[in-house]
């Protein structure tokens, strides 16, 4: 029954991934709202489950042409440092603090979000 | 003396134009150099949001793309995949070598992922409207207030 749920958290976040509208912005907090899982948990089941659905769509991308290799290496490699960083920062912290800066992220996100909505439909 | 006259100002106009040319590529470096910078700042950025937060490194990249470096918006969503990618290789190595993966949640999210990704992709055209995204951003926020406050 578990794995039954835990399958439809995924389709949701999938749905609006596919849709462009951030999937692990979606599943993290369903899993760990709804789920109870574990916010490091979370945050490490979005990262696994997105690699395979990324590869599928960039197959698609670069068939259509829409993926720009311009500067690609100078955004990818600082890129890679960075996140090493931020692993680092992830483990160092407590389950509940990450939990807290995440949901502050998602806020400051969706206001972002929202402001750019308002200024394209000017 | 009238004709001298001329061809000064000839070579006068033609020394301005070469100075505008010049102050054209001019700024044409420097935009690249600027450009430059945005890249890194772009790939800093996004590279730390997914390893603190396991995602969400899209939201970031996305507009970085099309505000600061001024790609079109469809083909900024198509390289977003690309520079997250190789994150998301990276930082899911790392949450898995630290001991935070667990394959019980991870096998059924996946699966559900990559179904409902396909579904996604193909609704795609048919529902992304404007206040689909406002009404997402709205329980996005409600979601951040209740993992910040709780």
């Amino acid at each position: 029954m578990e794995f039954v749920l835990y399958i439809v958290a995924g389709l949701l976040g999938g749905v609006l991934g596919g849709m462009g509208m951030g999937g692990g912005t979606v599943l993290i907090p369903l899993l760990n709202i709804f789920y109870g899982v574990g916010q490091h948990t979370a945050q490490a089941v979005n990262l696994v489950s997105f690699i395979p659905m990324a590869i599928v769509a960039l197959i698609f991308h670069l068939k259509n042409k829409l993926v720009e290799f311009d500067k690609i290496l100078l955004i990818a490699v600082p890129g890679i440092f960075a996140c090493i960083l931020g692993c680092y920062i992830a483990r160092a912290i407590t389950g509940d603090l990450l939990r807290r800066c995440f949901g502050g992220f998602l806020i400051l996100l969706s206001a972002f979000q929202l402001v750019l909505q308002f200024k394209n439909a000017e | 003396m009238h004709y001298v006259f001329k061809i000064y100002l000839k070579s006068l106009t033609l020394n301005i134009l070469s100075c505008v040319k010049k102050v054209k590529i001019n700024k044409k470096k420097v935009n690249s150099k600027k450009n430059n910078v945005f890249a890194v700042i772009t790939g800093a950025v996004a590279g730390l949001v997914n390893g603190v937060f396991g995602g969400g490194g899209g939201m970031i990249v996305v507009p970085m793309l099309t505000l600061l470096m001024k790609r079109e918006q469809k083909k900024a969503h198509a390289t977003a995949i690309l520079i997250i990618l190789p994150l998301s290789i990276t930082s899911g190595l790392f949450y898995l070598a630290f001991g935070n993966f667990n394959l019980n949640v991870g096998l059924p999210v996946g699966i559900g992922v990559i179904v409902g990704g396909i579904i996604g992709a193909l609704a795609l055209s048919k529902l992304s409207s404007k206040w689909v995204s406002i009404i997402f951003c709205v329980i996005m926020a409600l979601a951040g207030f209740k993992m910040l406050v709780f």
